[in-house]
Order: structure tokens, then sequence, then C-alpha cells
């Protein structure tokens, strides 16, 4: 282990660190902490300069109050819900496919077509904007959550494939050729046999591709408009307008619109933590 | 009529047989049409299609008219939006990579079994989870000229008050350290993760051969850490290129235009108010491509290398 163990120091390096510990977290987070504050304030301490001191008053309710109840937030959030949830099903369903077939069979091109997912995925989004906002538009699914979800699900395929099938390279091959061996058809042999083995990495996935989409931009900026079909990341941005200088309104709906990803992250932090780090240890 | 029979048999049951026969071959082209084709469509051909409109006058709507490499010459010679927007990105690149050292450094803080830990660890990488619109409403709330927690705390220091992001000097800068703030929470976990499987008995014997601190950390540590360290190279330099979001919420490209970068100066072109110039933003587009191509073979490079190593 490195650094030296904390244990094995003198007592006072451990009081030290302990100390330091809380300090740190609150010095790195103290853009958030203070967002949570204003959240909480009333407006009046935004007009009396009160902006970095306690809350005169607690206004939690209020606030969070006028941001499900007066404001366009909840349509934006349920938007958000229905697009994030079928791209996480759609790339899921599509990349668990290709990184079976490219993970376990060996043929011509295998590698080709394994390095064009990978390319693919790392392309600046720009060079993209144009033919498919234009394919959209063209599909009549400009402005729709139809046109976000298809465009997501194969952006997304790009990287899933790379996970799923360095995931399925890692699996015991005997376990194919057995099967095999026992005249098991391919299809039954992806279904029964590698499937369920691949349970942490398609929880890992799904995760990260919840977060992905949900925090995604610049998509929901190209392919829609207004509160019909916009995420919330988008529609952040014009509740942004809509309640100029409005601290503590804002402040609540950026903690409604980050709280689903947070959420997610801390219920499945292993798998999270297993997908991102993909590739890291070897 | 039995010979019919028989026939058609046969038919089926060879059709049967082939298919069992190339079983093997076939299945994985089965599997991988959907996904193939979904790819096709959304990614691999558009991206030739920009390239194609790159070529042409545009404006979404009507017809295209060929104008040869005029776009990429206006780009070159006289555009100083293009001028600035691409140093910006030379700013972005390097100063991104900040965020692997740093990144490094707070998980060697971390890096200790003490109660509660791994809570401490899971704050700290809070920042990474949030979306960038988030992370730039909250910065640019930590800037404000007056109220900014920021001058709250250089005053503390007697220095200030600074506005960041009304300086053009300053504002991308500014912009960069809020990128900083997620990017070093995802270096962290990559370099948390791969301080777990550093191999205790290499790190107790050269301990025993004297070594420790930055010695120990340079030799011993570091050559461990190298799959890490090249994921969160590949992640922060895609990530420095690909920057949008935060400008877009931040500044929008203010003030004076300082803080564009290629990826938001193509989207302006292409999609502002100044105008639908879908040639020129394509251009735009295919010279950010080539810049982050460069990087993506340098990754397939070394993915290819292993994979050899492999088999």
């Amino acid at each position: 282990m490195f650094p030296k163990p904390i244990e094995n120091r003198s007592r006072g390096a451990q009081i030290g660190y302990q100390a330091l510990l809380p300090l740190a977290l609150i010095f790195w987070l103290l853009p958030l902490i203070a967002v949570a504050l204003f959240s909480i304030k009333p407006d009046a301490d935004f007009t009396n300069g009160n902006y970095w001191g306690l809350p005169s008053s607690f206004e939690m309710f209020t606030n969070y109050g006028k941001v499900f109840f007066e404001s366009d937030m909840p349509r934006y959030m349920i938007n958000s819900f229905l697009i994030t949830v079928p791209t996480v099903l759609g790339a899921i369903a599509l990349s668990s496919m290709t990184g079976f077939a490219l993970g376990v069979y060996k043929f011509n091109g295998n590698l080709l077509i394994f390095f064009m997912f990978i390319a693919g995925n790392f392309v600046p989004f720009q060079i993209l904007m144009v033919p498919v906002r234009d394919l959209t538009v063209n599909l009549n699914l400009y402005d729709t959550k139809t046109g976000l979800i298809l465009f997501h699900i194969a952006f997304q395929t790009g990287f899933c494939t790379l996970f799923m099938r360095n995931f399925i390279r890692q699996l015991p091959y005997e376990l194919i050729e057995a099967a095999r061996v026992e005249g098991v058809a391919e299809w039954r042999i992806f279904w029964f046999v590698v499937l369920p083995l691949m349970k942490p990495a398609l929880a890992a996935l799904a995760v990260l591709i919840f977060t992905f989409i949900w925090n995604d931009y610049f998509w929901a900026v190209v392919l829609t408009q207004g509160p019909d079909a916009q995420p919330v990341t988008a529609g952040i941005t014009s509740f942004n307008s809509q309640f100029r200088a409005a601290y503590h309104l804002m402040s609540a709906g950026s903690i409604v619109a980050a709280l689903p990803p947070v959420l997610m992250f801390f219920l499945m932090q292993k798998h999270f933590i297993a997908g991102l780090t993909l590739g890291a240890v070897k | 009529m039995a010979t019919v029979t028989a026939s058609s048999g046969d038919a089926t049951g060879a059709r049967r047989g082939w298919y069992k026969r190339n079983e093997i071959a076939l299945t994985p082209w089965l599997f991988l049409i959907p996904g193939i084709l979904f790819f096709a469509v959304y990614v691999i051909i558009p991206i030739f299609q920009s390239v194609w409109i790159s070529f042409h006058e545009w404006d979404g709507l009507g017809t295209m008219e060929w104008v040869g490499t005029a776009n990429y010459e206006r780009l070159l010679t006289d555009d100083r939006k293009f001028d600035v927007s691409f140093w910006n990105n030379v700013r972005w690149l390097f100063l991104y990579l900040l965020a692997i050292p740093a990144g490094l450094f707070i998980a060697l803080f971390l890096n200790q079994t003490v109660f509660g830990i791994r809570l401490y660890k899971s704050l700290f990488f809070f920042p990474f989870v949030i979306s960038q619109v988030v992370v730039g409403l909250v910065f640019s709330w930590f800037y404000l000229p007056r109220e900014g927690l920021l001058n709250a705390l250089l005053a503390v220091f007697g220095m200030g008050p600074v506005n960041i992001l009304g300086d053009p000097n300053l504002a991308t800068y500014g912009i960069i350290a809020a990128g900083l703030w997620p990017q070093t929470a995802y270096c962290m976990i990559l370099y948390l993760t791969g301080l777990n499987a550093v191999d205790p008995e290499q790190v107790e014997a050269a301990r025993l051969d004297g070594a420790k601190g930055w010695k120990m950390l340079w030799y011993v540590i570091l050559p461990q850490l190298k799959p890490a360290t090249f994921i969160a190279f590949v992640v922060t330099i895609i990530g420095a290129l690909r920057s949008f979001d935060l400008i877009s919420v931040m500044t929008n490209g203010g003030p004076f235009g300082s803080t564009r970068v290629l990826s938001f100066y193509m989207f302006e072109e292409s999609l502002s108010e100044f105008g639908f110039r879908m040639g020129y933003g394509a251009a735009i587009a295919v010279v950010l491509f080539f810049l982050m191509l460069f990087f993506i073979a340098y990754f397939l490079y070394s993915m290819w290398r292993d994979e050899k190593g492999a088999r």
C-alpha cells in the first residue's frame, strides 16, 4: 500500500489526518455547499446582500415548492426520464449483442469492426451535428423525444460495445466450448450462458449510460426546443432566463436536476466505478 | 407424390443443414447487424457527410453550392474567430491535463483505511456525477464579481475583487478551472482503483531497500499505475477537445468572443442567430475532427498492440 498506512504513523499524524479529511472535503465541495445553502434561503437574503451568511429563515419548502408547482421543471424532469430509460435499454440490448459477437467469435474484420465502434465513440459531436440534425428533421423527429433516443442509442452503442466485448473476453471461454460440445445452438449460448454471466457488466453500463444521457446538453440543444421534448439540462437554462437572478429558485432547480444521477451513483456505486475504470487496472 | 414430399423434405433438411454447418460463421454477423446499422446511420456515415458538406455553402434548407476548399481557405487565412477558438482549444488541452496530477494527489491523500473513508471517496467523486450544465451555473455564481464566493475568499487575503468571467483575458481560464473540477474527480477515481491493484510485496521490498516518498512514487508506484494514467490521459484529452457545455452555460462565448473554442464556434456558425452557415460550420468540425483523430489513432494503436500481445 502506498502511501504508508496512517495507522503505522505517530498518534499526531493520525489525528491530523482525521481532522484534515473533513476540511479538505468542505473546501472541495464548497461551490456545491453554497448552492445547497442558496436553495433554502429566502429571496430577501439576496436583495439584502446576505449571500454567504446563514439563511435568515428556512425557506426550503417554499423554494422547492415553487420549482415543482410554478415552473416547467417537472415536465423537463419527466422528459429526461422518458429519454434516458429507453436509451439505456436500447444501448444495452444492442451492445450486448455486438459485444458477444466481437468477444466470442473469430472472423475476418473482427478487430476492424471493434475499432470502428471505439473510434466512432471518441469523435467530436460537432462532426455529426449537421447530418444528424438533418436526418432527424427528415424523419420528422425534430423536437421529439424519439429523435433524441434514437441518436443516443446509436452513439452509446460505441462505448458499450467496447465495454461489453472486453468484459466477455474475461469470461472463461471453456463454458462456451462446453455448451457447443453439448450441441447448444449459438443464440441459446448467448441467452442462457453468456447473458446471465454479464449481469455485473449490464448493471455497470446501465448506471453509467443513465448518467451520461441524463447529463447530456449538446444534443438536447441541437435536436429539441421547448418544454415538450427537452430534457432537464436544456430546461434549466431556460429556467435560468425565466428566473433571472432568482438565485434561490435557480439553486433549488439545479439540485433537483442533479439528484437522479447522484442517487443512482450512491445506490450503484460499486458498479458505476467498475464501469468507469474499465481497463485502468490490469 | 411421394417423390415431391421427399424432395421438399430433403430441401428443408439441406437448408437446416447448411445453417447448422455455417452456424459459427453466421451467428456473429446476425448479432452485429442491428448495432452496425444503427452506428453507421448515426455516426459513421454522418462523418463523411460532414466532410462533403464542408466543401459547400449551405444554409441547411436550400440547395448546396459547391465552393471547393473556399471554406477552409477562409478559416486558415482571415478568420480571427477561428484563431481565437483554436488557441483556446490549445489552452484547454494543456491546462486540462492538470487534472491528472491533481487526481493522483487526491487519490494518494484518500488512499488510507480509516473510519468512513469510503464515504469520503464517493463524496470527492461527486462533481463528476453532476451535469456540466449545473457545474457551469454553480461556478458562474462562484465567480460573480460583487457577490461571488471567490471574491469573498479573496477579500479575506486582502485581494481582489476580480470579475473573472467578464475579463477577456481571464474568462477562458475561469471556465477551464470549472472543468478541472469534475475531471480531477474522474482521474482521482481512476487512480484510486489503480492504487488498489498496486502489488504490496513490491512496495514492501522497495521499502526494505530504503525507498520512500518521491522515489517510491516515481520508481515503484507510478510504473504500476501506467494503465490508469493512460486512461486518464485519453479521457482528459477527449474531454478538453469536446468542451462545449461549460462555455455555452457560463459565457456563451463572450466576453467579446474570447472564450470560444472550435466546438462552440462550429455550433455558433451553424445554428445560432448569426445564421445557418452549415458548410462553414462543417469545415470547422472537420478541423476539430482531424485534431481529435490524432489522439484517437494513438489510442487505437496502443489498444491494437495490447490485442496482439494477448493472442
